[in-house]
């Protein structure tokens, strides 16, 4: 029970495009290659930077994120390579110890 | 004894202030052999020093995929400047470090100028400035470049002291250090095996690290790779006419032939090849986003180490991001990006006016000195309708251009710039344009009435070379104030009762025509895959006065010293076609539209009437068309002469406008298809000038010439015939 209550909660897995508003996260994984994927890291999107949204274009693409205190803009389909852990993992896993507590 | 020293940076990390700073007026802009990268040099002497400064284009890495990156590698290895002053934004340090990084690894003697010290401390952030500097062995001087000078002249004495000592070093100014980063014990051992080889095959090793080189095989560096096949040809060639000749005799070449066997490459290859499916098998991922990573690693655990402080959370809100949650709101950001365009261009096209008739004034007034002056004739001529009106007309948008790039420096320097290409963006990449592409759109005539000129120059700020190409190619399509004339002297001769609906409609026409041609060339004669967004919001600033004004100036001394002196030589040509052959004494020549049929101008133009019929055009249209080439203000006035009234000025286009009226052959669907016509066709030749620079080939200022052409007269045509088939 326990084990399936954290699978549904590990919601906290996503790429970079699904992450809401003002979201926190970091990045796990960067599966671009080529240009577009050189282009991701050497602006510091690598695994284990933190990241947040910062907002998004009226259009809602291209999308702001504030990565090692500036801000970096993405369009969404680049952003569909960067794989983040959003901080709210953190908070299950506090409401689970609730839980077993409970 | 002249040093050189070059500038390397991050964009937006003050390079150009320091720079600026550093040269103060010594300085001239130029462009990087064969390529529209500026290049910008400079010189300040200290003691008995003479530093040549060299800005290098603004850079987030040294990869070789951006042609600013390639530009500023190429300086580096092939000039070897004897120190790189890297500048490093101390608010973002970590970031910036991974360029410092990649200097140091190319083996370049680094000195850090640790710029913006100010914002750094404004944000909560302390630097331990000592430990930065011995933890990279490199000098660290802090500085804050927009404040004045400080830091500055802390810099050059330090500069001025590596320069002393790499000399009393026997005169080579060697690598100051040579850090090896760890990537993990797979690359590393990697990078051991294709050492060897480049050493093996002496690959460039006289121009990079073997090390450096070995990392970008690594890294898939299309560069390297290229000349490293390249090499590999060149070194089997000349093995093997040798070889050939006597294989036996040549102890040298039968050793070396052994090492030829696989090539350079291959052998190169291999290692990486193994390598990636090693790391694809085993962590699914690849050596470059290794090295990436350990780099940013490595900064990491270097800035851990008590180098940098913060006493704020590092992604707390700062001004800049409160301005941001306005000017980039859903509803109020493009409210008040309408309204910043719109103030842009009231202010320049104004407030221009007035310098620009002072322009005009001053060659008014010179060519009618001359007529004075010179008695009637072909120099005369020449001179007063050939060269005054050329020239003059050129140097009429001088002072239209300063307006535009004083307001788009200020635009570009405060970082609002980036705010416009990031809201628009997903507008524009429908038509595989770029956010960036709607400055310059704007600018040429978006809302009518502005220039091609300085829109096709401002296409600098765009960075991704096709998105680019494809903007310089279609911003000639939009309503430049020089179209205008015509469009006003048609509307109100055939459409007054509709004024403001045509114009609204003679505007839209010009942008859905500019986004097509844009998409059209997107995905055939620039086809290919949009260049990734990824761009830094960089925080607002305020603009410095000093850069506001270098800037302007650069772009205006360019547009007059370049575009000037072609100009005079096509202006010529123009007078010529329009004024040669002279009709013979026996033809009655008072009026001057005998004259001007009688001219090769005039030949061509009744040569083609039978084609240009199709778009209701006849000779007269065609010569006035013809004149357009050189500025389009000239349609009307060529159409006044060519419609024989005695004077040609485009201010009594109310006789013109009469005279059009009544003629029996130019009705409303004529008038339609000629504005159709001029919005489209050939830009006109200052535009063609400044287009083929901007590209960086006349290849693609022909092209905009014949194609626009066709384009126009294809739609002219559909337009004319439909409209006549239907009655009109």
């Amino acid at each position: 029970m326990n084990h399936q209550m954290r699978l549904r909660h590990r919601g906290g897995k996503m790429a970079l495009r699904q992450m809401k508003d003002k979201e926190r996260g970091v990045i796990i994984a960067v599966n671009a290659t080529g240009e577009m994927g050189r282009r991701i890291r050497d602006m510091g999107l690598v695994p284990g930077a933190e990241i947040s949204i910062q907002g998004r274009a009226p259009l809602y693409d291209p999308v702001a994120v504030r990565i090692m205190g500036f801000t970096l803009t993405l369009r969404n389909n680049e952003a569909d390579y960067i794989m983040v852990e959003t901080e709210s993992d953190k908070t299950l896993q506090e409401s689970e110890k609730e839980y077993a507590a409970a | 004894m002249q040093t050189t020293i070059a500038l390397a940076g991050n964009p937006n990390a003050g390079k150009t202030t320091l720079f600026n700073a550093l040269t103060g007026a010594h300085q001239h802009v130029g462009n990087y052999p064969g390529v529209t990268v500026e290049k910008k040099c400079g010189a300040f002497t200290f003691n008995d020093k003479t530093f040549n400064v060299v800005d290098l284009p603004g850079t987030y890495s040294l990869t070789a995929y951006s042609l600013e990156e390639v530009v500023a590698r190429d300086f580096l290895a092939i000039e070897k400047p004897d120190i790189v002053v890297n500048i490093v934004d101390a608010s973002n340090l970590e970031r910036n470090l991974y360029l410092s990084l990649q200097l140091m690894e190319m083996g370049l003697p680094v000195c850090i100028a640790l710029n913006m010290m100010d914002v750094a401390q404004k944000r909560g952030i302390t630097i331990d400035i000592e430990k930065l500097s011995n933890l990279l062995g490199v000098p660290v001087i802090p500085t804050i470049a927009r404040n004045g000078r400080k830091g500055a002249a802390e810099l050059v004495e330090a500069l001025y002291k590596m320069v002393d000592r790499n000399h009393k070093n026997g005169d080579v100014v060697s690598p100051i250090i040579n850090i090896n980063i760890s990537y993990g014990i797979d690359i590393d051992s990697a990078l051991l095996d294709i050492e060897k080889i480049i050493c093996d095959y002496s690959f460039m090793t006289d121009k990079y690290p073997t090390r450096w080189i070995a990392l970008k095989f690594m890294e898939n560096d299309e560069q390297i790779i290229q000349l490293a096949q390249k090499h590999g040809e060149l070194f089997e060639r000349v093995l093997c006419d040798k070889c050939l000749r006597d294989p036996d005799s040549c102890p040298a070449c039968q050793q070396i032939s052994r090492k030829c066997d696989t090539q350079l490459m291959q052998k190169v290859a291999q290692i990486v090849t193994r390598l990636t499916q090693h790391l694809q098998q085993t962590a699914s991922t690849y050596p470059e986003a290794v090295i990436a990573d350990q780099r940013y690693g490595y900064i990491r655990s270097l800035l851990r180490q008590g180098v940098i402080t913060h006493h704020y959370d590092q992604n707390r809100l700062e001004t800049s991001d409160k301005i941001d949650k306005i000017l980039t709101h859903r509803l109020f950001g493009p409210l008040f990006m309408g309204a910043i365009l719109y103030a842009m261009y009231y202010f320049t096209f104004n407030y221009s006016e007035l310098p620009v008739s002072w322009v005009e004034g001053f060659f008014g007034l010179l060519a009618s000195v001359i007529d004075n002056f010179l008695s009637d004739g072909m120099l005369k001529s020449l001179i007063v309708s050939g060269i005054i009106d050329g020239v003059g007309g050129v140097l009429g948008f001088v002072p239209l251009i300063m307006f535009m790039f004083f307001f788009i420096a200020i635009l570009e320097d405060s970082g609002y710039l980036a705010r416009v290409a990031f809201m628009l963006d997903r507008v524009f990449r429908i038509f595989g344009l770029h956010g960036s592409s709607v400055m310059p759109f704007i600018i040429s005539g978006g809302i009518a009435g502005g220039c091609a000129v300085p829109g096709i120059m401002a296409t600098r700020t765009l960075k991704s070379p096709k998105e680019r190409l494809a903007t310089l190619l279609t911003v000639p399509f939009m309503n430049c104030g020089a179209k205008l004339p015509i469009f006003l002297l048609l509307i109100a001769a055939f459409f007054q009762e509709h004024r403001a609906l045509l114009m609204f409609l003679i505007t839209i026409t010009a942008w859905i025509g500019a986004l097509l041609a844009a998409k059209l060339f997107r995905s055939t004669i620039i086809k290919g895959e949009s260049t990734p967004f990824v761009m830094e919001l960089p925080p607002y600033r305020l603009p410095t006065i000093k850069s506001v004004i270098i800037h302007t100036w650069e772009r205006t001394w360019q547009y007059i010293k370049k575009a000037g002196t072609v100009i005079l030589g096509i202006s010529v040509i123009l007078w010529a076609m329009m004024t040669f052959p002279a009709p013979p004494a026996n033809v009655d020549n008072s009026a001057p539209e005998t004259a001007l049929k009688y001219s090769i101008a005039g030949r061509i133009g009744s040569s083609i009437e039978g084609i240009t019929q199709l778009a209701g055009f006849d000779w007269r249209i065609n010569i006035a068309l013809l004149g357009g080439f050189a500025a389009k203000e000239v349609i009307v006035s060529t159409l006044g002469t060519a419609y024989s009234l005695s004077d040609a000025d485009p201010k009594e286009v109310d006789t013109l406008e009469q005279r059009l009226k009544s003629e029996s052959n130019f009705g409303p669907l004529t008038a339609l298809s000629l504005i159709l016509f001029t919005m489209f066709y050939a830009p006109c030749f200052v535009s063609v000038v400044c287009l083929s620079r901007e590209s960086g080939s006349w290849k693609w200022g022909l092209f905009s010439v014949f194609f626009n052409t066709g384009f126009a007269f294809t739609l002219s045509v559909i337009l004319y015939q439909t409209g006549s088939l239907m009655g009109f």
